[in-house]
């Protein structure tokens, strides 16, 4: 299991504390090992409140890893072990007193590869709601789904046909899907693991919509290959390399005035 | 044999010669060839060696036929006119003393006259036969080596060659398979016409002494197969009560919850189960399950057979429990990664992902398992010929002894019998009822397998 070592020293700031809106998410000296293998170090990183932070850098850089640490998603890996401070709401999550269940329904996931179960749309985004006890009844379940499916940009497409199979959808529609799925258990934070990255233009833009109204009610950690829709969707952008974070800051200085070289360097394609 | 040997030795000659004027053709350059030297000694080889063999080979498969027939022929009027089954029996003898097997009783002139004759032929068609062969090989491999030459395509030829040896090969064992099929449904519907199917299909009796002589006293016998289907489903059952939950239960400990080093040595195990010879399950069957729950059921009061269809049950589920686990455990392992971390996403346990992700999307193929388990149930007879025992009782007793249809198969042939009476006949019957049910729950099976792939790949 992920042992947490606290960090007491606080992070530097230019703003006084009391001042600065206390950020949704925190981590604070991230390490991870896959076994004898690092795979973070020393990650510092604020997710505020109902803003967008993107996480880019190159291929086997550490972003997913890092994003799984939010919700210990790391935990269902053989021999995972992760070290440091990772708060949500100033609350320690890797603390023996919080329940990863109850984590993961604060910090919802939408994968890579949309992956609705082999079950109806229906009951796809009743899922969450029926194992955490949301509804009471026929009638709560069906405003949650119709709510989450309104959430997701697809109430319009898949009204009529809420009992076929989730497989069904197109991608894109099975990506939206996975998104209702999410936010059905009203999560605070939604993580997001390259959510485009299996879909067409068309779809992409859908869902990049998307991400901008669900800012207003959630909080969002995205993983994007894509800089344009790194600038496009994201107020904050953190720079992966080989495991470190390089540079984390506002997305347009990131994008017009980087003040790492090796920023510089990814985001004008000259490696990565 | 010796025949074999030679013509082995000239392919290989042919082999060597040919690859060897193939080099010197080519003058040490082998890109002066189509075909490199050692397709050029194969394709002599399988010229020399093939033909010559497979005629030797159809010899000794119909040698003893065509033999038989001749010296039929050649007997005096008086052996010749006897009614066909005791001619096939005067035969039968010539044949052993044609070969020198000692015949357990005096033998007839005409049959030692006649063995005389047989052998005689016989060695006369193995000389004839062997000579042609080594001609015929000589002559191909010749003709093979005069053929070598730059331009000649003798890879392609080579390929063609392995292209026929491995469709033959193939072909020789989906014959014999529809070979025995046949002969299973030619046999039985014989049967069929001594019995009818409904008294066999419904009939409620199952009690196949049949007189062997005409004016023997003694029942004819009645055919009645539902006991036997009875008593094969209520053990098949009580192996599925076994195997179905100790199996799959294993399967989900492993595939989600074992330490990666107890799997590693608990699965292998779980695979020795499956190598243990059933023999052994049988007398495992006999001589501790079934004592015990006998122990057990009187100490409960209750009537227990010392042979009981739970014991073979109960047994024969241990047996199978390696196919259900390890099937179960590859749909397991089969539903992707994506999906389980979808339902840990979203805050699930690991139960609930299990019962409600994992294996749902796991049950087309938890279920072939289970059929395939079955149909190997079904089929299975050293258990139940040990443990069930012989008694075709209807019941659906567990503490009962029953029979199944692979017992009464066996003990229908075992020892001396008249090999078209009703009674052995019924033991194809019955071989093709049961063939029949395993053909459907196999296909069956797969047919779920192969959709359950397509879903996922
Ligand atoms: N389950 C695992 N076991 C062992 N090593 C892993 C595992 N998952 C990731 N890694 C390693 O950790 C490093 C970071 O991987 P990660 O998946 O976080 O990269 P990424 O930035 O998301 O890359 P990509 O953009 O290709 O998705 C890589 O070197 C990878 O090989
Ligand atoms: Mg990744």
């Amino acid at each position: 299991m992920a042992t947490a070592i606290k960090v007491n020293e606080l992070p530097k700031t230019e703003v006084p504390a009391a001042q600065r809106p206390a950020p949704k998410m925190s981590a604070r000296k991230v390490n991870l090992w896959y076994g004898q293998k690092q795979a973070l170090f020393d990650v510092d990183l604020d997710v505020a409140k109902n803003s967008v932070v993107a996480l880019i850098g190159p291929s086997g850089c550490g972003k997913s890893t890092f994003l799984r640490c939010l919700n210990r998603m790391n935990d269902t890996i053989d021999g995972c072990r992760t070290q440091g401070d990772i708060r949500l709401d100033d609350r320690d999550i890797y603390d023996r007193s919080v329940d990863v269940v109850q984590l993961r329904r604060q910090v919802g996931m939408v994968f890579q590869k949309p992956n609705p179960f082999p079950k109806s749309i229906y009951e796809n985004v009743a899922y969450g709601p029926r194992i955490h006890g949301l509804a009471a009844n026929k009638a709560e379940f069906d405003e949650i789904v119709e709510t989450s499916l309104k959430g997701a940009g697809l109430w319009n497409e898949v009204a009529d046909r809420l009992s076929q199979p989730g497989n069904s959808l197109s991608g894109g529609q099975q990506q939206r899907l996975c998104i209702a799925r999410a936010i059905a258990v009203a999560p605070d934070v939604i993580l997001m693991d390259e959510p485009c990255s299996a879909l067409d233009p068309i779809a992409t833009a859908k869902i990049e919509e998307l991400i901008d109204e669900l800012r207003q009610h959630f909080t969002i950690c995205i993983v994007t290959h894509n800089m344009q829709q790194a600038a496009r969707v994201s107020q904050k952008t953190a720079f992966f390399h080989l495991g470190k974070l390089i540079e984390f800051g506002d997305t347009d200085q990131i994008f017009t005035n980087p003040k790492q070289q090796m920023t510089q360097d990814y985001i004008t394609g000259r490696f990565g | 044999m010796y025949t074999l040997a030679i013509i082995l030795v000239m392919a290989a000659g042919a082999f060597l010669f040919s690859r060897q004027r193939a080099w010197a053709l080519a003058g040490g350059r082998s890109s002066a060839l189509h075909s490199r030297p050692s397709y050029h000694g194969w394709h002599a080889a399988l010229l020399s060696g093939g033909p010559a063999i497979l005629l030797v080979v159809l010899w000794f498969l119909f040698a003893s036929p065509i033999v038989g027939a001749i010296v039929t022929a050649g007997l005096p009027e008086v052996v010749r006119s006897q009614p066909p089954g005791t001619l096939q029996f005067f035969m039968q003898d010539v044949q052993r003393l044609a070969a020198g097997l000692p015949l357990g009783r005096e033998a007839s002139p005409e049959a030692i006259e006649a063995a005389d004759a047989y052998a005689r032929a016989m060695l006369a068609g193995n000389w004839v036969f062997g000579v042609l062969g080594v001609l015929l090989a000589g002559w191909l491999g010749w003709l093979a080596y005069r053929k070598v030459d730059p331009q000649f395509r003798a890879r392609n030829r080579v390929e063609r060659w392995t292209d026929y040896i491995l469709l033959s090969a193939a072909a020789v064992s989906v014959l014999i398979t529809a070979g025995i099929v046949f002969s299973v449904l030619f046999e039985s519907l014989r049967f069929f016409s001594m019995v009818s199917p409904i008294e066999f299909f419904f009939g409620l009796n199952w009690s196949p002494q049949t007189a062997i002589r005409a004016d023997q006293v003694g029942s004819s016998g009645s055919f009645g197969a539902v006991p036997l289907i009875t008593g094969t489903l209520l053990i098949t059952c009580i192996a599925i009560f076994v195997a179905g939950p100790i199996g799959i239960m294993a399967a989900i400990w492993l595939s989600q919850y074992a330490p990666r080093r107890v799997r590693d040595v608990a699965k292998p195990l779980m695979e020795v189960l499956a190598g243990i010879p059933t023999v052994v399950y049988g007398f495992f069957a006999a001589l501790t399950v079934a004592p015990f729950i006998r122990r057990v059921g009187e100490a409960l009061g209750l009537n227990v057979a010392s042979e009981s269809a739970l014991a073979a049950g109960m047994v024969m589920g241990i047996m199978i429990i390696p196919f259900v686990s390890s099937l179960s455990d590859d749909a397991i392992k089969a539903v992707p990664t994506a999906l389980r971390d979808g339902s840990y996403g979203l805050g699930a346990t690991k139960a609930e992902t299990i019962q409600r992700v994992i294996l749902p999307a796991a049950l087309p193929g938890i279920i072939a398992g289970f059929l395939l388990a079955v149909s190997r149930a079904i089929g299975e007879t050293m258990i139940v010929v040990m443990a069930a025992g012989l008694a075709a009782n209807l019941t659906v007793n567990p503490f009962a002894a029953v029979t199944t249809v692979t017992v009464q198969i066996v003990t229908l042939l075992v020892g001396d019998q008249e090999f078209d009476s009703a009674k052995t006949l019924a033991a194809f019957a019955l071989g093709l009822f049961l063939f029949a049910i395993t053909l459907v729950l196999n296909v069956i099976a797969l047919y779920i397998l192969q959709r359950f792939r397509e879903r996922y790949d």
